[in-house]
C-alpha cells in the first residue's frame, strides 16, 4: 500500500531510482538518517517501535492534526494558527532545528516520520479521509517550513536536498520580461532586482497557477523565490495523494435518524410552512425558487438534498419540484429534472450510489468551500457569497431587524466567520426558546453548540420553537 | 422515392471511407439496454449537463422551416417530404448523418492518427435518442463502425465524453470497478451569453443577435490569447455550441492526460467574474494587475467603447445605473454623479462614462483617490466585457460536451468549428440549419455538370495524402454552405495528426537513444 513510482513526477527525473531499490541497496540493515529537520516523507520507515510507541505517536499526531484542521474550520490566520498551535506542537510533536542544543533529535524525527506514516494507513481508507489527511498533512507541512525558529540556511539545505531542478532565469528573460515580472512583485518597488526567479512547468505548481502568483509565458512558470515555499508543497502533495486507491466507497449518507424530526409534518406542500426555520442558505434558495419558479443546477443540488435531509421522502421531493417548477410542462420536467432528484436520493445510478442511498446534505463546510455561486446562480452561503447590502437586504427579509444582531453579523462577515454570523443569527431568532429550554433543562449546553450543518439548523430550531406543543413527544434526542 | 436518394447518397459515402476496415456485427451495438446505461452517472455531471444544456429555455424563434425552398427542391429527395420538418426529425437527421456529416474527420481528431488506435475505441460517446432516452458508454473501433449505429440509431444529440482505460462497453466485466476510469480528454471552456443577461440589453434567455453575440469575440480573443501565449497550447479548436454559445476544445497531448487539479488550475487562472446575482462587485482583483490581466485590459478595451458603450448602452436604464454607482469609490463622486444624471435622464452610457472623469476631475470630492477611481474603472471594463466562463466543464476530466458538428434541435443550425483568426467574420445568424444544407445539396445537383470542380479536389486530396483513387464523385459536404467549416475541421485535424505522429517518432528515438547505453 505504500508502494510508489517515483517516476511519475517528471520523466527528466528519472535517475532517481524506485525506493526500495536504493533502500535496501545495502544489504545490511541501516538505521534511517535523518540529516533535516523536515521530512518529505518519501521513504517509508523499516525499524521496529514497541506497540505502545505504535498507538501512542499516532495518537499525538492525530491531536496535533485535529486542532490544526479546527483552526481552519475557524478561519484563524496563518499567523494566528501559528500562535495556536505553538504550544501543542511542543507538546505532542517536538520538532527541533539542528542548531539547538536538544539532544533528541533523532528520537524527535523518527517521531514524526513514523506517526506520518501511521496515519497514512488510517487515513487510506476512503477517498474523503485521503483527502482530508492530504490537507491537514500539508498544512502541518506549511507551518513547519515557514516556522522563524527554522533557519534560512537549514531550509534551503532541506529544499536543496529535494532535488526538485528548477531552473533559475536568465538576465535575458528578465530583461525580457521586466515589467511583467515586476507586476507580480507587487508593490515593493525595486525588490525585483534582487529577488530570485525560478522557471518550472507550469504544471509542477498549479496552486501558483490557479491563483495567477505566477508569471505564465509559453508553458512556463516563473515563479519568484519567496513562492517556493508552495514549490515544495506542490510537489509534497502528488507524494501524499498517492494513497492507495482501491478502497473506493459511497459517500456516508446522513443518517435520517439524526436530522428527522418526529412530530413534524414533511411534505410537499407544507415546506412553505417549514422554511421559517431554515437557515438563510435555504431560506434564500427557496425564495428564489417561488420568485423565478426555476433554480440553477447547484442550487437544486444543494436544495434537494437538504429536504431529503429534513425527511422529505423522494416522492414528495418530486411533487415538490414539480409544483414548484410551474412554467414548465410535464414533459419538460420529466425530462430535464425528474432523474436527478431520482438520483440525488439513491433512486437510481450506480451500484456504490444505490447502496449509499444517493448522496449527503451538504454541510456548511461544504457549502462554503466548493463550488462559489457564478452569475444568476442562488446556491452558496449567504454570509459569504452575498456583499453585506444583499445579505443585510435578505436578513431583513427573513425578519432581522436588530441593529446589533446586523452589526455582529457585519464584522463576523469581515472577519470571515461566517458560521459565526448564521449560529448568531440563529441565536437572535430563537433567543426566548433558548433561554426557556436553558432553564427548564430541557436541552443541555452540549446541544446548543455551533451549528456547521444546514439540516442541523433546521433541526434544532424547528424543536426550538415547537417546545410547548405535544409535550414530551418533542424531547431532545442526543444529538 | 425518399429511399432512392438515401441509397444513392450511401454508397457515395461508403465508397469514399472504404479505407477502414469492413464494418463486422456491432457489439451489443443496439441490444435494447436502454434504461441500464444511465447506471454510472455521476451525479454532479448530471445536474451540470442540464445547464449547459441549451435546450433548458425553449426556443422563442419558430421552429425553423424552408420558406421559399420548396418549388425548387428537386423531386425524389428526402427534402420535398420535409418542407417544415423540424430539425431533429428521423428522416432529416438520416439524411444529415448520411450525407454530410464528416465521420472520418472526427474520426481522426479523437484518434489522433489514421488508423484505428483505442484513443478512439475506448473514448465514450452519449447518445440521446429519438425517444429521449440518453445512453453513455457507447463506443466504436473505427468512423465506419460509428456512422451505421448513427444511421441505424439517429440520435438527436451526440456528445464525447473521455477516453477510458478499457472499452466503455466493457465496464462491467472488468474485475475492480476502479480498473475501469478516465484517463484522457481534451480540456473544454463552455461560454454562454445567458450567463450576460445582467449586462446585455438587447436579448435575454436563449435569444442571441448580432450585437451581443459581441461578447463571444471578445470572450475568445482573451482565453485563445491567454490559452496559446501563457499555457503554450496549440491545438484549440472553438465550437459553436448552435445556439447562444460557444465551446473550445484543447486538443494538445500533454493536455489531454492532465489531472483534475490541473484543469482546475487552468480554469481559476481565466475566472475572473465571480460571485453569484447577490455577490454585488464580481471583480476583485490584486493590484498590480496580473500580466494576463492587463493583456486582457487591452484586448478588451475596444470592445468597452463600441459594443458595450455605444451599442449595449448598459447603464441608460437608471436601475442599472445604479448599478455603476455602486461599483465606484467615494460616495461624493457617486453623490455628484447621481445629481447630474437625475437632472438629465436618458443620458447615454458613454456620456455618463465621460461623466466620471469629467466630475471627478471638476472636484465635486475632496476625499477622491485618483488611483482608486482608476482602478475601479478598470473593473468596470472588466465586468462588461471579461469573458464568463461556465467553470464547472472546465474542471473535470469526465465532463460531456457536445460534439462538433451535430445539429441543435432547436435552431436547426450545426455545431461548426469557428476559425479564431476570422473571427469577426462569424455570424451565428448565418450558420447553415440542415434544412438549408439539404437543399443546397438538391440544388447543386440541378446544376451539375462541372468537371473542373472534381479535378481540383481530387487534387487538394492527394495534396493532403488522401487516398483520392476511389472517388468517382465529390462528397455531398462539399456542394453546401458547410464546405468551409469541414475544411476548416480538416486542416485542424490534420495538424493535429503531424505533431502526434513527430512527437511520437522523437520519442521513439529517444528512446531508442537510451538503449545505447
Amino acid at each position: 500500500m505504500l508502494r510508489q513510482d517515483f517516476n511519475r513526477i517528471d520523466p527528466k527525473r528519472r535517475n532517481v531510482v524506485d525506493h526500495r531499490k536504493k533502500q535496501f541497496a545495502d544489504p545490511g540493515y541501516k538505521e534511517t538518517a535523518y540529516p533535516h529537520r523536515l521530512n518529505f516523507y518519501a521513504v517509508p520507515p523499516t525499524a521496529d517501535i514497541t506497540l505502545e510507541q505504535f498507538e501512542q505517536w499516532a495518537i499525538d499526531r492525530l491531536r496535533v492534526l485535529a486542532e490544526l484542521e479546527a483552526c481552519s474550520f475557524r478561519n484563524k490566520t496563518p499567523a494566528e494558527t501559528a500562535a495556536h498551535m505553538k504550544p501543542l506542537l511542543e507538546k505532542y510533536l517536538p520538532l527541533d532545528s539542528n542548531s539547538s542544543s536538544s539532544s533528541k533529535l533523532s528520537a524527535e524525527r523518527q517521531k514524526d516520520h513514523y506517526s506520518h506514516f501511521i496515519l497514512r494507513l488510517a487515513f487510506a481508507s476512503t477517498e474523503d479521509l485521503r483527502r482530508r489527511f492530504t490537507r491537514v498533512e500539508t498544512m502541518l507541512f506549511r507551518l513547519r517550513l515557514n516556522d522563524e525558529s527554522t533557519l534560512a540556511k537549514e531550509r534551503n539545505a532541506f529544499v536543496q536536498s529535494l532535488n526538485l531542478e528548477w531552473d533559475p532565469i536568465n538576465d535575458e528573460e528578465r530583461r525580457e520580461y521586466a515589467s511583467e515580472l515586476a507586476a507580480l512583485t507587487g508593490f515593493r518597488k525595486g525588490v525585483q532586482e534582487e529577488e530570485n526567479w525560478f522557471k518550472v512547468d507550469w504544471d509542477r505548481v498549479p496552486d501558483l497557477v490557479e491563483g495567477r502568483r505566477v508569471f505564465l509565458r509559453a508553458g512556463k512558470a516563473y515563479v519568484p523565490s519567496r513562492e517556493s515555499t508552495s514549490m515544495v508543497i506542490a510537489e509534497l502533495t502528488p507524494i501524499l495523494d498517492h494513497l492507495s486507491k482501491n478502497f473506493i466507497t459511497p459517500d456516508a449518507s446522513y443518517s435520517s435518524s439524526t436530522s428527522s424530526v418526529p412530530g413534524a409534518d414533511i411534505s410537499a406542500k407544507n415546506v412553505d410552512a417549514l422554511s421559517s426555520s431554515f437557515p438563510a442558505c435555504m431560506q434564500h434558495l427557496h425564495r428564489s425558487l417561488r420568485r423565478d419558479a426555476h433554480l440553477k443546477h447547484f442550487g437544486r443540488l444543494q436544495y434537494t438534498l437538504f429536504l431529503k435531509g429534513l425527511g422529505l421522502n423522494l416522492e414528495e421531493c418530486l411533487i415538490f419540484w414539480r409544483t414548484s417548477f410551474h412554467k414548465i410542462t410535464d414533459d419538460t420536467f420529466n425530462k430535464e429534472y425528474r432523474y436527478n432528484v431520482r438520483h440525488a436520493y439513491g433512486d437510481v445510478g450506480g451500484d456504490s450510489i444505490r447502496r449509499g442511498g444517493g448522496y449527503s446534505p451538504f454541510s456548511c463546510q461544504k457549502i462554503l468551500t466548493e463550488h462559489p455561486p457564478g452569475p444568476g446562480e442562488a446556491h452558496g452561503c449567504p454570509y459569504r457569497h452575498f456583499n453585506l447590502e444583499n445579505l443585510t437586504a435578505l436578513l431583513q427579509q427573513v425578519g432581522i431587524a436588530d441593529r446589533s444582531v446586523l452589526q455582529g453579523v457585519k464584522e463576523d462577515k469581515e472577519a470571515q466567520k461566517f458560521h459565526m454570523a448564521c449560529n448568531r443569527v440563529f441565536e437572535h431568532v430563537h433567543k426566548n426558546e433558548i433561554k426557556r429550554a436553558k432553564d427548564d433543562g430541557i436541552m443541555t449546553s452540549a446541544q446548543l453548540e455551533t451549528i456547521v450543518h444546514p439540516n442541523e439548523y433546521f433541526k434544532r430550531s424547528y424543536l426550538l420553537k415547537n417546545l410547548g406543543k405535544g409535550g414530551q413527544d418533542v424531547k431532545m434526542e442526543e444529538s | 422515392m425518399a429511399d432512392e436518394s438515401i441509397q444513392n447518397g450511401d454508397s457515395q459515402i461508403s465508397n469514399d471511407d472504404i479505407t477502414m476496415a469492413e464494418p463486422e456485427a456491432l457489439p451489443s451495438a443496439s441490444n435494447g439496454a436502454d434504461v441500464e446505461e444511465k447506471k454510472e452517472v455521476k451525479l454532479e455531471d448530471l445536474f451540470a449537463d442540464v445547464d449547459s444544456d441549451d435546450e433548458e429555455f425553449p426556443s422563442s424563434r419558430p421552429q425553423e422551416t424552408q420558406p421559399s425552398s420548396s418549388p425548387t427542391a428537386a423531386p425524389g429527395s428526402p427534402i420535398d417530404t420535409g418542407i417544415s420538418l423540424k430539425a431533429s426529425d428521423p428522416e432529416i437527421l438520416r439524411s444529415f448523418y448520411q450525407r454530410l456529416f464528416p465521420w472520418r474527420h472526427l474520426f481522426q481528431w479523437l484518434n489522433h492518427s489514421p488508423t484505428p488506435t483505442n484513443d478512439f475505441a475506448h473514448r465514450e460517446f452519449a447518445l440521446t435518442l429519438q425517444n429521449d432516452v440518453w445512453r453513455r458508454y457507447m463506443s466504436y473501433p473505427t468512423s465506419d463502425l460509428m456512422r451505421k449505429e448513427m444511421l441505424n440509431l439517429l440520435p438527436s444529440r451526440i456528445e464525447i465524453g473521455p477516453v477510458y482505460t478499457t472499452n466503455p462497453r466493457d465496464r462491467k466485466t472488468v474485475r475492480n470497478a476502479s480498473a475501469f476510469k478516465p484517463i484522457a480528454k481534451e480540456l473544454c471552456f463552455d461560454i454562454d451569453l445567458t450567463d450576460y443577461d445582467d449586462i446585455r440589453t438587447c436579448c435575454d434567455k436563449a435569444n442571441i443577435c448580432q450585437k451581443c453575440w459581441r461578447f463571444m469575440n471578445m470572450a475568445v480573443k482573451v482565453v485563445d490569447a491567454a490559452l496559446r501565449e501563457d499555457f503554450g497550447f496549440k491545438h484549440i479548436m472553438w465550437v459553436y455550441s448552435g445556439r447562444r454559445g460557444i465551446h473550445a476544445w484543447v486538443c494538445d497531448k500533454k493536455v489531454r492526460t492532465m489531472d483534475d487539479q490541473k484543469r482546475r488550475a487552468v480554469a481559476n487562472y481565466l475566472e475572473v467574474i465571480k460571485g453569484g446575482a447577490q455577490g454585488g462587485k464580481k471583480v476583485n482583483l490584486r493590484r498590480p494587475l496580473h500580466p494576463h490581466i492587463s493583456r486582457s485590459l487591452d484586448l478588451l478595451a475596444p470592445y468597452f467603447q463600441t459594443d458595450v458603450l455605444a451599442t449595449q448602452d448598459p447603464w441608460r436604464d437608471e436601475e442599472r445605473a445604479a448599478h455603476l454607482l455602486t461599483l465606484l469609490p467615494d460616495r461624493p463622486l457617486t453623490t455628484a454623479l447621481q445629481n447630474k444624471w437625475d437632472a438629465s435622464p436618458e443620458r447615454s452610457s458613454a456620456a455618463k462614462w465621460a461623466d466620471i472623469d469629467a466630475v471627478a476631475k471638476s472636484g465635486a470630492s475632496k476625499s477622491l483617490d485618483a488611483r482608486q477611481l482608476l482602478e475601479a474603472k478598470q473593473d468596470i471594463v472588466l465586468e462588461y466585457t471579461y469573458p464568463r466562463l461556465d467553470i464547472e466543464v472546465s474542471k473535470k476530466l469526465n465532463h460531456l460536451l457536445k460534439s462538433p458538428f451535430v445539429i441543435h434541435p432547436g435552431t436547426g443550425r450545426v455545431c461548426v468549428p469557428i476559425d479564431p483568426r476570422r473571427l469577426e467574420d462569424f455570424d451565428p445568424l448565418a450558420v447553415p440549419t440542415v434544412q438549408e444544407l439539404l437543399a443546397e445539396i438538391d440544388e447543386w445537383k440541378d446544376q451539375e455538370g462541372g468537371d473542373d470542380v472534381k479535378e481540383e479536389d481530387a487534387e487538394i486530396r492527394k495534396e493532403d495524402g488522401v487516398p483520392a483513387a476511389k472517388r468517382s464523385n465529390i462528397q455531398d459536404w462539399e456542394k453546401t454552405s458547410l464546405k468551409p467549416y469541414v475544411e476548416y475541421f480538416r486542416s485542424f485535424v490534420l495538424a493535429l495528426m503531424k505533431d502526434e505522429r513527430d512527437s511520437k517518432v522523437k520519442r521513439e528515438r529517444e528512446e531508442a537513444d537510451g538503449m545505447e547505453f
